[in-house]
């Protein structure tokens, strides 16, 4: 305290001095007062993020809306730009580098389109998951509000985002002699598990990115290395025929490889079970639960840190 | 002090020795170029390329239930910050922050988006601070016509990014006042618009202040301090200098400006 040129006249008190009385944890618990900022246990904190669920939904809507409405064509590029994304890998891989090996013309470039929205998926997830604390410290450090708010909208941004593309990839799917079936309804448990996984790997990547924001920096060659690992414009079994099965196998339970797989066979006739890895829905499951719960809980632990910068 | 009338009095936020300390990333004294930061990555002894600044140095102080308490003291010194902390939103380094229920800080800036209309903002920015559905509703008309953006047209459906900076600054204002709090701070919330809704926020700020258990006010205006606290708390390089009645400290730090 320095108050010491300020003695006379002035009453000062700047703290409840010893001999006045109660200290102040002792004042504070017989009013029932509590420590400021503290994290709140796993129930408690699932009940406020569940009290937060039309913020969540709502901040997801504004920053998807906010995102293209500076542009001409506004929201439709949401459906221009990973139909773009889909060109642009079709002219690489499909003609120049010809990785649709073992696949039939009128699969493969479904195949091609359908692991291309179904990773970006997953990539753009971890991207905003990156920057969901470090990229909203001024939303964290004004407002009170559970923290896991923040990338559980981002990881829903994308979801919805996905669900438009979802559109273009049906046309594409019925362009190229696909028709649908009972079988496209699998799209819906297939979405919902990586959802899960997805929301998972962004509150890690929340709370990693809010420690060290140079992860942002490094986070797109790891994404795309895993892109280019992942089987999105080859077939993996295709690739590695000729080697021991299991190798194929053990690289197709790569979650994000499971997640495309799952999709193609629901959605592309000529794409058959014989294309997924044994336990594919048991895998998908499994992904999902783990990341999502052990995510969750990696980011609540540092729920009181976030905001210091 | 009487002990009897402490125990009259209802403690709603009690500092005790407070400490906050900031982080700040590739601050480190040295050039910003490649070089440098590699270097300071390879020399691991100390902390690389992060400074700590320590704002709040060991503040304690009790708040009762009905007090309007403000904080002054000069730019830097941490005002800010302590309310922060007192929100819980600034993780203390040392010494802990007690309080009744949760306290807020007025403003909903962060939460706000530019590209979308100001009818969005308001929907966004209520939920933001924690409020239901069904309250925004009900208050819908009450922010925007105190906000008075309709006053020169429907500027409400369009986007915040077309508005004057005092017309969104007024908005943003209306929005964040439009909650009751338990505990609600002011930061340097009065300045904003023109004089007409300068009144218009003052009023609305003696009502919260009614609501509410205690109001915190950071100002450096001295004349809106004097007209909403009863108490002030003059802060100087986050230390608590003093602590005392409006006229009291103010008059100690007119002198102390003055010089």
């Amino acid at each position: 305290m320095s108050e010491s040129t300020h003695d006379g006249p002035v009453a000062v008190s700047p703290r409840p001095a010893p001999d006045d009385g109660p200290t102040a944890a002792e004042l504070a618990a017989r009013y029932g007062l509590s420590v400021s900022g503290a994290r709140p246990a796993i129930p408690a904190y699932v009940r406020q993020l569940w009290n937060r669920r039309h913020f969540i939904v709502a901040f997801s809507r504004a920053k998807l809306s906010a995102q293209y409405s500076q542009a001409k064509l506004g929201q439709l590029w949401q459906v221009v730009t990973p139909l773009l994304n889909a060109l642009v890998y079709y002219l690489i891989f499909g003609l120049i580098l010809n990785a649709g090996r073992g696949l039939p013309k009128d699969v493969y470039i479904p195949f091609l389109v359908t692991g291309v929205f179904v990773f970006t998926f997953t990539q753009t997830s971890v991207m905003s998951g990156v920057r969901a604390i470090s990229g909203n410290l001024g939303l964290v450090r004004a407002l009170h509000f559970p923290r896991a708010s923040l990338p559980i909208s981002f990881a829903l941004q994308q979801l919805q985002q996905l669900l438009v593309s979802m559109i273009v990839l049906f046309v594409v799917v019925m362009v190229f002699g696909s028709r649908p079936s009972l079988s496209w309804l699998l799209i819906v448990p297939a979405l919902l598990l990586q959802f899960g996984f997805n929301t998972g790997l962004a509150l890690i990547m929340a709370r990693a990115g809010a420690h060290t924001p140079d992860l942002a920096q490094l986070m797109p060659f790891v994404t795309r290395t895993w892109m280019y690992a992942s089987g999105v414009m080859f077939s993996i079994p295709a690739m590695l025929e000729g080697r021991p099965r299991w190798i194929a196998d053990v690289l197709q339970w790569n979650p994000a490889a499971v997640y495309m797989d799952l999709i193609r066979f629901a959605l592309i006739d000529g794409y058959g079970s014989e294309n997924l890895p044994p336990h594919v829905w048991a895998v998908a499951l499994g992904w999902a639960v783990v990341i999502l719960a052990g995510g969750f809980v990696y980011f609540w632990k540092a729920e009181e840190r976030y905001g210091r910068g | 002090m009487a002990e009897q009338h402490q125990e009259a009095r209802v403690p709603t936020v009690i500092a005790d020795e407070l400490h906050i300390v900031y982080k700040v990333n590739g601050a480190k004294k040295g050039k910003g170029s490649a070089t440098a930061a590699l270097s300071r990555i390879l020399r691991r002894g100390e902390e690389r390329g992060v400074r700590e600044v320590h704002a709040v140095r060991g503040v304690s102080f009790v708040s009762y239930k009905g007090e309007a308490i403000g904080l002054i003291g000069s730019n830097g010194s941490g005002k800010s910050t302590l309310l922060r902390a007192i929100a819980g939103l600034l993780p203390a380094e040392r010494g802990r922050v007690y309080t009744n229920g949760q306290p807020s800080l007025l403003g909903v800036n962060a939460a706000l988006m530019n590209d979308l209309t100001g009818e969005r903002n308001v929907i966004l920015g209520g939920l933001a601070m924690g409020m239901s559905r069904e309250q925004i509703r009900e208050r819908y008309q009450e922010i925007v016509d105190f906000s008075g953006i309709n006053e020169k047209g429907d500027f409400i459906s369009l986007p915040m990014r077309t508005y004057s900076s005092g017309m969104a600054a007024r908005l943003r204002f209306s929005i964040a006042a439009a909650k009751d709090h338990d505990v609600l701070m002011i930061d340097e919330a009065l300045a904003t618009g023109d004089r007409k809704f300068q009144k218009r926020s003052e009023a609305r700020i003696r009502e919260l202040r009614q609501q509410a258990g205690t109001v915190f006010l950071v100002s450096h205006n001295n004349k809106s301090i004097r007209d909403t606290c009863e108490r002030v708390l003059w802060l100087e390089r986050g230390e608590l200098r003093m602590d005392g009645p409006t006229d009291e400290v103010l008059k100690e730090y007119e002198e102390f400006t003055a010089k």
